[in-house]
């Protein structure tokens, strides 16, 4: 019990002495993260639509594939990743394995079948008639897109937060495409593992309540957005 | 109105967003040929001493190292497919077979520490004071004690399967035998907490010491000595390679700065040093 004590008081020592290597390390994973999350929402959201309003053959498996995604582990998606950017793999010559760059990649596939699931069912759930309503006002493909994107903002929010949660507390696939590297590719996740493997508990703890420190903050602003839009 | 307010307000922190990543500088890929990848046991960086000689190492040369701290079976099996530059490793046997299939080249002697033998104080299987470490391996296992092995290919692994070899037992699939499948500081960690024997570098040992509560039962048997080299990976077999880097970093290891380094490090802080600095020796003459 003591030791966690201990672990959340180091952590406000280092937020309050802004330690260079923890912030850095903190920032990293908000950045690293937070691409990562905006790519899967450009795809994600694009998908997700696409796919909600259109009927083609084989759209059943196309939706289990994008909900069966929804739990990729991310130790499989790092192998994948890392087997796709050796050297010597097929992506080689780009040399982005052990980057941030690398780190992105792989959260965002991590994350972009989630933004894509849940896209898909905030859609779907839209009321059929809706659709039939727009285009009837004389509204052009793209603009009635648009004004169902803006119907479902509350659920996309969440997959938003949904996304960006999974991704930050992801450490299978940071720590093999990421190496974690001092000062380059050491992000929270992969800095708790290691100093736990250090037997330094105190900072692993302090990293991980810096952590969740940041994952709330982040959620209370979109909830906070999210709860103002509710429909009364 | 207010609708659009909102609207405005998510906009412009999405556009924030999009902002903040956008200049963030980390994301930049370092230019070419600077990258030297390290692979390296856990106990290189479990006990810090990593984190004392690369940044010495990239101030000195402009290299920029990624260390990828992995068990000495895994950092093999990454300069064997030519994903690693230059090994710190530790598993004699091994590394031999590296050498003679020509995988790497110029493998050089950096230095050593020891394997110790650790369990519970209580000593379940009394083999405190043992000679030898196949001796203390017969007792655990006549005992039914819990060994926790590494299980995961690491110098360590490789080191205890040669002991269990000595000692004429095959423990796989017995029931008091365990295995973490994690790196040192992990599985010591497992093994104090609960309460069983297990094969450790005194290096990462003494560096996590003060959260274990485990004891030093045995140490001091000759097969219980542990050897780092630095090898280069064979650039003829990966032309991506980075040899100079590797050469450098070789060279960076077996120098006398560095050795002196290592012969002080971790004094101040455990007492006594972690490692023993060796280049330049002959690998048979150590531990005599």
């Amino acid at each position: 019990m003591e030791i966690i004590v201990e672990g959340i008081r180091q952590a406000f020592y280092l937020l309050f002495t802004l330690d260079p290597e923890v912030l850095g390390i903190t920032l990293l994973s908000l950045e690293v993260s937070g691409t990562a999350t905006l790519i899967s929402l450009l795809i994600g959201i694009s998908v997700g639509t696409a796919v909600a309003l259109t009927r083609f053959p084989g759209r059943q498996l196309v939706v289990s594939m994008i909900n069966t995604g929804m739990g990729l582990p991310p130790v499989v998606v790092g192998l994948f990743v890392t087997i796709f950017l050796w050297r010597n793999g097929p992506l080689g010559d780009l040399e982005i394995l052990y980057t941030p760059t690398a780190i992105v990649i792989a959260q965002a596939i991590i994350a972009t079948p989630i933004v894509t699931g849940i896209t898909l069912a905030a859609m779907q759930h839209l009321p059929k008639n809706l659709r039939l309503q727009i285009l009837a006002l004389g509204a052009t493909r793209l603009q009635m897109i648009w004004i169902l994107v803006k119907e479902a903002k509350l659920p996309l929010l969440a997959a938003v937060m949904a996304g960006f949660g999974s991704v930050i507390s992801e450490v299978g696939a940071s720590i093999m495409v990421g190496g974690n590297i001092k000062g380059y590719t050491r992000v929270l996740t992969t800095a708790t593992v290691m100093e736990t493997g250090k037997g330094n508990f105190d900072i692993a703890i302090a990293l991980g309540v810096i952590l969740f420190i940041l994952c709330f903050m982040i959620n209370a602003v979109l909830t906070q957005i999210q709860q103002k839009e509710r429909p009364r | 109105m207010k609708r659009f307010k909102h609207n405005v307000l998510v906009m412009g922190m999405i556009g924030a967003l999009v902002l903040a990543v956008c200049v963030s500088p980390a994301i930049a890929a370092p230019p070419k040929q600077k990258n030297l990848i390290l692979a390296t046991t856990t106990s290189t960086q479990d006990t810090g001493l990593l984190d004392v000689l690369i940044p010495l190492f990239e101030k000195r040369t402009g290299y920029f190292v990624k260390t990828i701290a992995v068990g000495s079976g895994q950092a093999m099996a990454m300069g064997q497919k030519g994903e690693a530059d230059v090994l710190l490793v530790h598993s004699q046997e091994a590394e031999k077979k590296f050498i003679a299939e020509g995988y790497g080249i110029s493998r050089r002697l950096v230095m050593h520490n020891d394997y110790i033998i650790v369990g519970p104080p209580g000593d379940p299987a009394g083999i405190r004071g043992t000679k030898t470490a196949a001796g203390a391996f017969k007792k655990i296992a006549a005992a039914n004690a819990i060994f926790m092995s590494r299980g995961d290919n690491s110098g360590t692994h490789a080191k205890e399967r040669a002991i269990w070899k000595n000692a004429g037992i095959n423990p796989e699939g017995q029931k008091w035998y365990q295995q973490t499948g994690l790196g040192m500081g992990h599985t010591l960690a497992v093994s104090a907490e609960k309460k069983t024997y297990t094969l450790t570098d005194r290096g990462t040992y003494l560096a996590l010491k003060k959260n274990l509560g485990l004891d030093i039962l045995v140490e001091g048997d000759a097969i219980l000595l542990n050897i780092y080299h630095v090898i280069e990976v064979n650039p003829a077999r990966w032309p991506k390679v980075n040899a100079a880097g590797a050469k450098a970093f070789s060279d960076f290891m077996v120098s006398r700065q560095v050795q002196g380094i290592i012969k002080k490090f971790g004094v101040d802080k455990y007492g006594s040093p972690l490692f023993f600095p060796d280049a330049g020796k002959k690998e048979e003459k150590l531990g005599k």
